[in-house]
């Protein structure tokens, strides 16, 4: 049916949940159901075998394509769903392997080929099963999953949502993992920040491409990005672990730079690869950057790279303190209109 | 005022969203009526409903405690009735809008104070708030929005809460709910679109509740011995989080109008880093005494804002203000000191640039940290 004007119609749309039991499915079929009252057309076309009671309320009104069943495992009926072309098609669950002699080898290219044809999905999914978070949700639960979906595929999602409740609202959580009840409650925090964490890379990668897509400039998000100006003359070591240290905990972008000088003596030349390789360490993107003017090389890469954060060492044995000109730190302050500007001893 | 002290605190549980319309109260109403339903004494304290269909039918069946009607200058106003919910003594109470500001006259200035009072009295909260209105994010928000939000819960209000969560909502799902006319009448609407709901702005502020729900749930829950599987892993109480070389945060306060901004972002650092923070403001000998009132209301008044987000302030006097500022830090092992980047104007900038220069000369034991105006890039 008509929708109002100006609305934009999306193509795949995720739902995605830190632990079984948060309600992805619930969530996602309540949607089914008000797209159906305001009369899209809408069919369900795969469903997870645990269904809540509310689920099965909700199934009721609404139309279900059932998968085939191929050697035990279900699969979703691309073609049936492709002849009977609904705006919109429902599927539970996108980390299945489809069996040998399937139309697909992977449910989430079964999605795609839908989405493809102009059907709408909603689907959902556990972090757990994202192939690129597998380790580290493994490293929390000790569980192993062997059907997972790349990354990718979420970055390519027009849509998606988390779906947050606290710990202690998980369906059949103690029998999910096992183990006391405060280990059981810690272990979903972790997962759950690691879901939130990744919505929120998502989200911001939405946001660049939006941005790009506009021409428009640069815009305040809520990522931190720190940038350490590296230098032969400083041990950077302890300014390289502070950055470390807010990097990891804003969970925010780490990057260093060198301002390349002429004529290195080799003890500085040492210096300097020492400080690099700590700041490559500490998970650094490094740039080696050409420019005749210090301040204004660092200022300009630190606007390119939108930079909120800005750490200096200064060095008190060195005459850097030039009053009437102003050293580097004082036109570093004057140029960095924006950013902070963080000075560290050495 | 001498109170009884109840034997347990209420539990707070906030629902955090990043714009109107996500579905923040329609979620908590929903947990509502599980709890109701599973036989805890909940009542309804303040919930809005805007008139949307869907909200009004999730809270049907819930006890609601009237309003209390307050005039004020001529109008009638619906404020919460917390000595009501006081009286009936509810297991859990559901407060909407946690930042709102109540009517000249009703005993408290700010909802969450009331809040606080149903907490005192043990009774459990769920409340709503959007991204937007925590205080140490007001600048973050200006600078995307353009809007510069009064309504603001201290972070440590926040803080309070055993437990946050996210109600989130694509951002094209709420602008299309909006453009159905679901959230608001649609004059409001066409302005909201044109103003708060702009796709990047919502993009944005939906990044911010995401990381911020985040850091909520690591500085509650997540330690590293939950990686730890061996046997005594399992210790009693709560393991400690990593600690961070305890960081202690100074501030730098002057009259200016950057300040506030300066303060809201030591107050996040300090959160962040869990460290200690102090502000202070500086005097030469003698200046307080000659102070003309105006300039001492208004360092009075930034001090108090510091205060209120739980920041320990002090005022100093010395000879010199870099030599007493830092003899403080050194005296409180402050780790970082927060200045204001000093804006343009040539003679000022000077005088700025020189006390930079001092103090950075100075503390040469300790990180300074120049705070720029993010809004002016």
């Amino acid at each position: 049916m008509a929708e109002a004007p100006g609305s934009r119609r999306e193509r795949l749309k995720i739902f995605l949940g830190y632990a079984s039991g948060v309600g992805k499915s619930f969530r996602m079929l309540d949607e089914a159901r008000r797209r159906h009252e305001r009369g899209q057309d809408v069919v369900v076309g795969a469903m997870q075998p645990q269904r809540s009671p509310d689920m099965e309320e909700l199934l009721k009104s609404l139309e279900v394509i059932p998968p085939q069943i191929v050697d035990g495992v279900p699969v979703v009926d691309v073609q049936a769903i492709l002849r009977r072309r609904p705006r919109v098609c429902v599927i539970d669950g996108l980390a299945y392997n489809n069996p040998p002699g399937s139309r697909h080898p992977y449910r989430w290219q079964d999605v795609q080929e839908l989405v493809d044809s102009g059907i709408t999905v909603i689907a959902s999914v556990n972090l757990q099963y994202i192939e690129e978070e597998r380790d580290k949700v493994e490293a929390i639960t000790g569980k192993h999953v062997t059907q997972t979906i790349p990354k990718a595929f979420l970055y390519g999602a027009d849509e998606i949502v988390v779906v947050d409740v606290s710990p202690d609202s998980v369906a059949g959580r103690a029998a999910e993992t096992g183990g006391s009840e405060e280990k059981v409650a810690q272990r979903l925090s972790s997962l759950r920040e690691l879901a939130l964490l990744l919505t929120a890379d998502i989200v911001d990668r939405q946001l660049e491409t939006y941005l790009e897509a506009r021409g428009m400039d640069q815009l305040w998000g809520a990522h931190e990005r720190f940038l350490v100006c590296v230098t032969p003359r400083t041990n950077a070591s302890q300014m390289i672990a502070a950055a470390k240290r807010s990097a990891d905990r804003f969970h925010g972008e780490l990057y260093a730079a060198y301002v390349e000088q002429p004529e290195l003596s080799p003890r500085d030349r040492e210096a300097l690869d020492a400080n690099l390789a700590a700041a490559r360490e500490a998970g650094a993107k490094i740039e080696m950057l050409g420019g005749e003017d210090f301040v204004a090389t660092i200022v300009d890469y630190a606007r390119s790279q939108r930079i909120t954060q800005i750490l200096i060492g200064h060095s008190l044995r060195h005459n850097w303190w030039d009053r009437l000109r102003g050293g580097p730190i004082d036109r570093l302050i004057a140029a960095a209109e924006g950013m902070d500007l963080r000075v560290f001893p050495h | 005022m001498p109170e009884p002290t109840p034997k347990r605190r209420g539990r707070l549980k906030v629902y955090l969203g990043y714009a109107a319309g996500v579905g923040k109260t329609y979620q908590m109403l929903a947990d509502a009526q599980e709890l109701a339903h599973s036989g805890v004494d909940i009542v309804v304290g303040y919930f809005e409903s805007h008139g949307r269909s869907d909200t009004i039918l999730r809270a049907q069946g819930l006890e609601v405690i009237p309003r209390r009607q307050m005039e004020y200058r001529g109008a009638i106003f619906d404020e919460m009735d917390v000595d009501a919910i006081l009286r009936r003594e509810p297991r859990v109470c559901l407060v909407d809008e946690l930042a709102h500001t109540n009517v000249p006259g009703s005993g408290r200035e700010k909802r969450w104070e009331d809040v606080l009072a149903l907490l005192e009295h043990g009774i459990d909260v769920l409340t709503t708030v959007n991204i937007q209105h925590v205080e140490s994010l007001n600048d973050q928000v200006w600078h995307l929005t353009g809007i510069r939000v009064r309504e603001t819960v201290p972070d440590w209000v926040i803080k309070e809460a055993a437990e946050v969560v996210m109600v989130d909502a694509t951002p094209q799902a709420l602008i299309n709910r909006l453009l159905r006319g679901a959230v608001y009448a649609p004059e409001k609407a066409r302005r909201a679109l044109e103003n708060f709901f702009k796709e990047s702005t919502l993009v944005a502020l939906r990044e911010m509740a995401l990381r911020e729900t985040a850091h909520e749930v690591e500085v509650r829950h997540v330690t590293p011995a939950i990686f730890d599987d061996s046997p005594d892993g399992d210790q009693a109480g709560a393991p400690e989080r990593p600690a961070a070389p305890s960081a202690r945060i100074l501030v730098y306060l002057t009259v200016d109008s950057s300040t506030p901004l300066l303060i809201r972002r030591a107050r996040r650092v300090a959160d962040y880093l869990e460290a200690e923070c102090y502000a202070v403001v500086v005097y030469r000998e003698g200046e307080l005494a000659r102070l003309p009132a105006d300039r001492r209301a208004e360092t009075e008044r930034l001090l108090n804002f510091a205060r209120n987000l739980h920041i320990e302030t002090r005022t100093l006097e010395g000879s010199d203000v870099a030599n007493t500022l830092v003899d403080f830090a050194r005296l409180q092992h402050i780790t970082r000191i927060f200045v204001a980047r000093p804006r343009y104007g040539r003679w000022r900038w000077f005088l700025a640039r020189n006390l930079i220069h001092r103090i950075v000369r100075k503390a040469s034991d300790m990180e300074v940290v120049v705070v720029a105006d993010r809004g002016a890039r």
